[in-house]
């Protein structure tokens, strides 16, 4: 550790990014053999809905409901929302059954692992805003159950599913931030920590070098 | 809306088993997602000519 390490807060922060997260990590050009699995392509395709569904989002939050429930490329945009978010889930679930059975958090991955299932909490949370929000029957039927369920265990005056108002901004503004938050660090922890190998993979690569010997 | 909004207009079928319902339409989604995530297991990722993937 530099003089400048033990002393400034920045140097200290520099000095831990590098050591942890170097440029080769964070942007690489080779990947392990094994990823050569499409049961790997389901983590990025899980990104790239949660892209279309921003970009979709941003589009229906400037515009507003008199646009989006009204002309036809607002519908569109406000289909191409909810339609992204079905994908999202879809590709979501399947990676999260891939990494249960690879036992992806071996390998001082717990941190990987958990803020990916909070993520994937905090995404329901988001996509449950989201259904209350769309100012139809749908959505009057939903928050009014939902609103029997949060009163019962406690936190409907705090939780209020009915206040339209304080469900948009959630959906809108707090819940996108925590699970962009979210998806950052997990991603960020991939690159830091690899790619977990197969369960069998050390006693494999063991074999491999005996009976190259 | 065409062709499509009168197929996504038509009641939703439920299969029941006491408390535990569910539709046909999320039955398949999930059926399907299985067979994905089985498909992603054994099909054969591409790779190039030197072999390399």
């Amino acid at each position: 550790m530099s003089n400048s390490e033990k002393e400034l807060w920045t140097a200290k922060l520099r000095g831990a990014w590098q050591r942890n997260l170097p440029i080769e990590k964070l942007l690489p050009d080779t990947q392990p053999a094994y990823v050569s699995s499409w049961i790997y392509t389901f983590g990025v395709l899980t990104l790239s809905s949660l892209g279309v569904i921003i970009a979709s989002g941003l589009v229906l939050a400037f515009e507003g409901p008199s646009w989006y429930h009204v002309s036809n490329v607002g519908y569109f945009v406000n289909s191409l929302h909810f339609w992204s978010v079905q994908f999202f889930f879809i590709f979501m679930v399947i990676h999260l059954w891939g990494k249960f059975w690879m036992a992806a958090w071996r390998g001082r991955r717990m941190a990987t692992w958990m803020t990916g299932g909070v993520a994937f909490v905090a995404s329901i949370a988001t996509a449950f805003t989201g259904y209350l929000v769309q100012t139809n029957f749908d959505s009057q039927w939903i928050s009014f159950e939902a609103k029997d369920g949060f009163n019962s265990v406690g936190v409907g005056a705090w939780f209020t599913v009915t206040n339209l108002g304080q469900m948009l901004l959630l959906h809108v503004a707090f819940l996108p931030l925590i699970l962009g938050v979210l998806t950052i660090l997990h991603v960020l922890l991939v690159r830091a920590k690899g790619v977990v190998p197969p369960i069998d993979a050390f006693d494999t690569e063991k074999k491999a070098k005996g009976a190259r010997k | 809306m065409g062709i499509f909004g009168h197929f996504m207009n038509l009641k939703a079928v439920y299969l029941h088993w006491g408390w535990l319902q569910i539709s046909v339409t999320n039955l398949i989604i999930i059926l399907s997602m299985l067979a994905i995530f089985v498909l992603a297991l054994t099909l054969p990722f591409p790779q190039d000519k030197e072999g390399k993937k």
